[in-house]
């Protein structure tokens, strides 16, 4: 008797997790809904952004705050769009999680320092850039690496991040070097004073920011790519995306962009923020 | 996955020798390492006890994630420049060992101790007795937790990746954020771990009823 009881008890929980699985199945997936009409109701548009990238969007501990560049944009084109009262909802997103985060629907747009590619445009759907970035290297202060060029050596080492462009970019400029994809910017920082790699890639505002931090390092060799940053939005949401690209223009028209490019860019040394502006 | 596998074929195979590669250096060294250590363990001298314990603990209680950063990062610093496979592989072997030991050890001292005195009383000295009489009887007791050591150990290697060793685990990441195909690519990565994973498996049953007689 107790053992049947036990089995019983075995199955009904059974059935309540298929029924709970089921109710899932049944709804229509999220990255199908009409983003434009959810944010609406909800007054919320969730964006994925980078947190531990500097001048674009990063952590700060003290209030548990992701700040930057994307996200001051990000905030500027919700108000756009939903008006003074609409909200920005921030998750963070790092360059391998940000495509499938967008397609499971937990985000409604990407901006984070995503560069618009052809390979990535048959995946998502990009908006007009709002960012003129370029790759260029990060090196010790002393270092012997002066451009690409120098890289293209047998045996030289260059620190990058899995899922970033720039990690293609050096195999088609430098296809002699080893490329290490590390997880993250930190990673790759670390790893680069350790003395793993001689020089870290990626795009130059990135790089900026990483050089205000550790003053040991300085960006050399110029932007050698052209590295557009786009907003990401799923395929299938034309009104969306419409409406981004809309809030971008109008708030490339009123100064709004400039004013944001002036806050982030207009102190860092060896980027000149007036040739960035719109 | 069929696209994933002929369109990666380079990057997987190149993953699969990395991954094998760091698995057989770490197999042998770990059970080396960890027989050495087991058997500090159950010296008469106290001293001995002591430091394989210290070992055991200490390196059974931390991350392995741990262990490989502190070689990937710390010891290019100041000792000597270790890329990240070699550093990965050597956290792999250490953390490794310090379960082997204690697997080693429950093997040893499920031996009767009347092994030990009989070998002793026929004139064996303390490590022929050992070598010869007490391990051979306790690796035979302890293939299928050791088994289980050395599939834990293959799965493991996988802590390459974050240091950037090229393992079947670091091409994956490679793989999903160029195809960005996420769900495929792991998939194709976790039927290569099964490719070393399940004759490994197989391998150590076959021993393990071929010496149990």
């Amino acid at each position: 008797m107790k053992k049947l009881k036990r089995v019983l008890g075995a199955l009904g929980m059974l059935s309540l997790l298929a029924i709970v699985l089921t109710a899932c199945g049944s709804r229509k997936s999220l990255s199908q809904q009409d983003v434009l009409q959810n944010d609406r109701a909800s007054n919320t548009i969730t964006w994925g952004v980078k947190a531990d990238t500097k001048l674009f969007g990063l952590m700060d501990v003290k209030d548990n705050q992701v700040k930057g560049f994307d996200v001051d944009i990000a905030k500027a084109i919700t108000k756009r769009i939903l008006g003074k009262n609409g909200q920005a909802k921030f998750v963070q997103v790092t360059s391998q999680t940000r495509i499938p985060l967008l397609k499971n629907g937990n985000i409604d747009a990407i901006i984070a320092t995503m560069t618009i590619t052809p390979e990535r445009e048959k995946q998502v759907d990009f908006s007009t850039s709002y960012f003129d970035a370029g790759q260029s290297l990060l090196v010790k202060k002393g270092s012997n690496v002066k451009s690409v060029k120098d890289l293209n050596k047998t045996g030289t080492k260059v620190l990058g991040v899995t899922g970033a462009n720039s990690v293609a970019n050096i195999k088609k400029y430098a296809p002699k070097a080893r490329v290490l994809e590390l997880s993250d910017y930190a990673q790759a920082m670390t790893a680069l004073k350790s003395g793993q790699g001689v020089a870290l890639t990626t795009d130059n505002g990135i790089l900026y920011g990483m050089a205000s931090q550790n003053p040991g390092y300085k960006v050399v060799g110029g932007a050698f790519t052209k590295e557009p940053y786009g907003i990401a939005i799923n395929k299938g949401q034309g009104a969306f995306k419409k409406e981004v690209n809309q809030a971008l223009k109008e708030i490339e028209a009123d100064g709004t962009y400039n004013r944001i490019l002036k806050k982030w860019f207009g102190n860092v040394a060896g980027f000149n923020y007036k040739e960035a502006a719109r | 996955m069929v696209y994933i596998l002929t369109h990666y074929w380079s990057e997987l195979v190149q993953g699969l020798g990395y991954t094998l590669l760091s698995s057989v250096i770490a197999l042998v060294f770990s059970t080396i390492i960890g027989t050495m250590f087991a058997i500090f363990e159950v010296l008469p001298n106290k001293a001995m006890r002591v430091i394989g314990r210290i070992y055991i603990e200490l390196f059974r209680n931390i991350p392995l994630l741990v262990i490989a950063m502190f070689f990937y990062v710390i010891i290019p610093l100041y000792v000597a420049k270790i890329d990240g496979f070699t550093a990965g592989t050597i956290g792999l072997t250490i953390y490794t060992s310090s379960f082997i030991a204690e697997t080693v050890r429950a093997g040893i001292q499920s031996v009767d101790p009347g092994q030990m005195e009989g070998a002793r009383a026929n004139g064996m000295t303390y490590w022929q007795a050992m070598s010869k009489i007490v391990l051979p009887q306790a690796f035979k007791i302890i293939i299928p937790p050791l088994g289980n050591q050395f599939i834990n150990l293959v799965k493991n290697s996988s802590v390459l990746a974050f240091v950037a060793g090229f393992d079947l685990m670091y091409q994956a990441n490679s793989i999903a954020s160029l195809s960005l195909d996420t769900i495929n690519s792991y998939m194709v990565v976790g039927c290569f771990y099964l490719v070393i994973t399940l004759p490994l498996s197989y391998y150590m049953r076959h021993l393990e009823k071929r010496l149990a007689n």
